[in-house]
């Protein structure tokens, strides 16, 4: 039997998280697309031209605009139903839908899985990543989510799926969609960089953080945050890195003035090189580094930089 | 308007937790067990609607061992009015949890449900989703702020590119981000307030849900210990290892 891909869409275009999702379907069985938005033609474009997927199913609904659960899911519950899983990468978007399409067709979801050993077998992180559970699930049909970082994007192009339109299944309409307000940046996505500088509590405030800005424009970097930094105000929500943040895993994480706790290693530690810079010889973040350097941010950054030139 | 809050028994967030060597599970033996950190913010918003006149009463209810019950005394020391355990010792998987919770409020007749979003052991982010579902009722995950007016709620969403507003028909569900608020320490008087507080017993049975597990879990293991790394004494000592060594930039 298929295996059904949720892809996540936003302002009708194909978001990259979708990939990582087809990946990891394709390690199941036949992987089929669902595309459902407003307008979303572009998004069904890009879903059928992705190497490895067998055929992508279009549902168009004003609806369908802003990736509702309440909209989404009674459309994806009666298409899940003829499949042997169910995959969505775990973004807030996968997170927010499949629990509930999970409940609806009684399946009991299996979160951020890490590694597919079977049709029925999966490894996930428990305990802020400090330890792995292998679970063997008895549901029917399967619903995961899986972690972007742990398997490759799909190629985006080389498929030649055909797409087959579904009916629209209205909603619950119970609730609305109010507004957005969505961090710019011109620097790659925190999620998908190849190297990423976050600073923590040691960058003191907000315009510190341009130290950390200039050395990620050297290297075409993202920035990210410990937790300390955010709920300082430094930056905004969406940057931090952890176990209740953002799941990073780039070729290269400069931790700057970050101490390493738990929750922050959580989102990082699967990083291939990691540096950290902090002047506290004692702090967690040394014991996971692979390059420390004990010295005063506010002198090493700007270093970095000029030698970076 | 009642309120509804889930809350649950974990390990301390604080501790660093051990696998234990037959591959079975975490060493939970003399850990240091408190509430969900998330529940704690969705207990603290709880008791503020109803400091703000919205809610009229607000109910915590717990699923699990006896000693949940100190964390649900935890909760009515925080200011919650009544108590329920679902009290239980066998393990109950997010699905079994939703559909325990589901008869609860089915009893109960809540205007808002609050979960935290997540339990920071099993990391599963998906009772509050799963609640919605069973209940048919509109969700509002990951909830960094929370207005309750004239039978909508308006909450501002965690999402990955930034923030989302949605307005939702009450009856509703929402979880806590981290952001949502700051859980206040319960003070001595009111820690002995909430010895006196109701809390009610009651069997899985009783509420006519099979609980039995969906996932076997095969084992727990260590995840791939990280290599012990390098001190380098200056920037451009880092800079030369990071272009020639790790060849990452």
């Amino acid at each position: 039997m298929a295996v059904l891909v949720i892809a996540e869409v936003d302002a009708g275009a194909l978001k990259p998280a979708t990939l990582n999702a087809v990946t990891a379907a394709a390690k199941l069985g036949e992987v089929h697309v669902l595309v459902a938005g407003s307008g979303a033609a572009a998004a069904a474009d890009a879903a059928k031209g992705i190497a490895g997927v067998a055929k992508v199913l279009h549902a168009d609904s004003a609806e369908y605009a802003n990736g509702l659960a309440e909209a989404l899911t009674p459309l994806v519950v009666s298409v899940a139903k003829s499949y042997a899983a169910v995959v969505a990468t775990a973004t807030t978007f996968g997170k927010n839908l499949l629990p509930r399409v999970a409940a609806l067709l009684d399946v009991q979801q299996i979160s951020e899985v890490t590694a597919i050993e079977s049709a029925d077998t999966f490894v996930r992180p428990i305990y802020a990543g400090n330890a792995l559970a292998t679970v063997k699930s008895a549901d029917a049909i399967k619903v995961l989510t899986v972690r972007g970082t742990a398997f490759d994007a799909a190629p985006a192009t080389g498929g030649s799926a055909a797409v087959e339109s579904v009916a629209a299944v209205a909603g619950s309409g119970k609730s609305a969609f109010v507004g957005q307000e969505l961090s710019k940046s011109e620097r790659p996505e925190l999620t998908s960089a190849r190297i990423v500088i976050s600073g923590g509590r040691g960058m003191q405030n907000g315009e510190n953080f341009a130290l950390l800005e200039a050395v990620a424009d050297k290297l075409g970097a993202a920035v990210g945050a410990s937790r300390a930094a955010v709920d300082a105000g430094f930056v905004p929500n969406d940057y931090q890195v952890g176990q209740t943040g953002k799941i990073v895993a780039p070729d290269l994480y400069i931790a700057v003035g970050i101490s390493g706790a738990i929750q922050h290693l959580a989102g990082m530690k699967d990083s291939k090189v990691i540096v950290a810079i902090n002047k506290d010889e004692e702090a967690p973040i040394f014991q996971v580094a692979d390059y420390g350097l004990v010295a005063d941010l506010f002198k090493a950054v700007p270093e970095l930089k000029e030698a970076l030139d | 308007m009642k309120l509804l809050v889930a809350v649950k028994r974990v390990i301390d967030y604080n501790v660093k937790v051990r696998v234990k060597a037959d591959q079975t599970g975490v060493d939970l033996a003399n850990v240091k067990m408190s509430m969900n950190p998330f529940d704690e913010i969705a207990v603290e918003e709880a008791v503020r609607l109803k400091e703000a006149g919205i809610a009229t009463e607000v109910v915590v209810v717990s699923i699990g061992p006896t000693q949940a019950q100190e964390t649900l005394r935890t909760a009515l020391a925080m200011g919650a009015d009544r108590g329920i355990l679902v009290q239980t010792d066998a393990e109950v998987q997010p699905l079994a949890v939703a559909k325990l919770l589901k008869a609860v409020a089915e009893k109960e007749g809540p205007g808002l449900i609050i979960l935290g979003k997540q339990a920071i052991d099993d990391d599963s982010n998906q009772t509050g989703q799963m609640l919605a579902a069973l209940l048919d009722w509109p969700q509002a995950t990951f909830a960094s702020k929370v207005a309750v007016a004239d039978g909508k709620a308006t909450v501002t969403r965690e999402i990955d590119g930034g923030l989302e507003t949605l307005a939702l028909t009450l009856p509703a569900i929402i979880t806590t981000d981290l952001r949502l608020n700051e859980p206040r320490y319960a003070s001595l008087p009111n820690i002995m307030k909430a010895k006196k507080k109701p809390l009610d017993t009651v069997d899985p049975a009783a509420l006519g849900v099979d609980i039995a597990p969906r996932l076997a879990t095969l084992k727990v293991t260590e995840p791939p210990k990280r290599q012990g790394g390098v001190k380098v004494a200056s920037v451009a000592d880092l800079v030369a290892k990071l272009r020639t060594e790790a060849k990452v930039i």
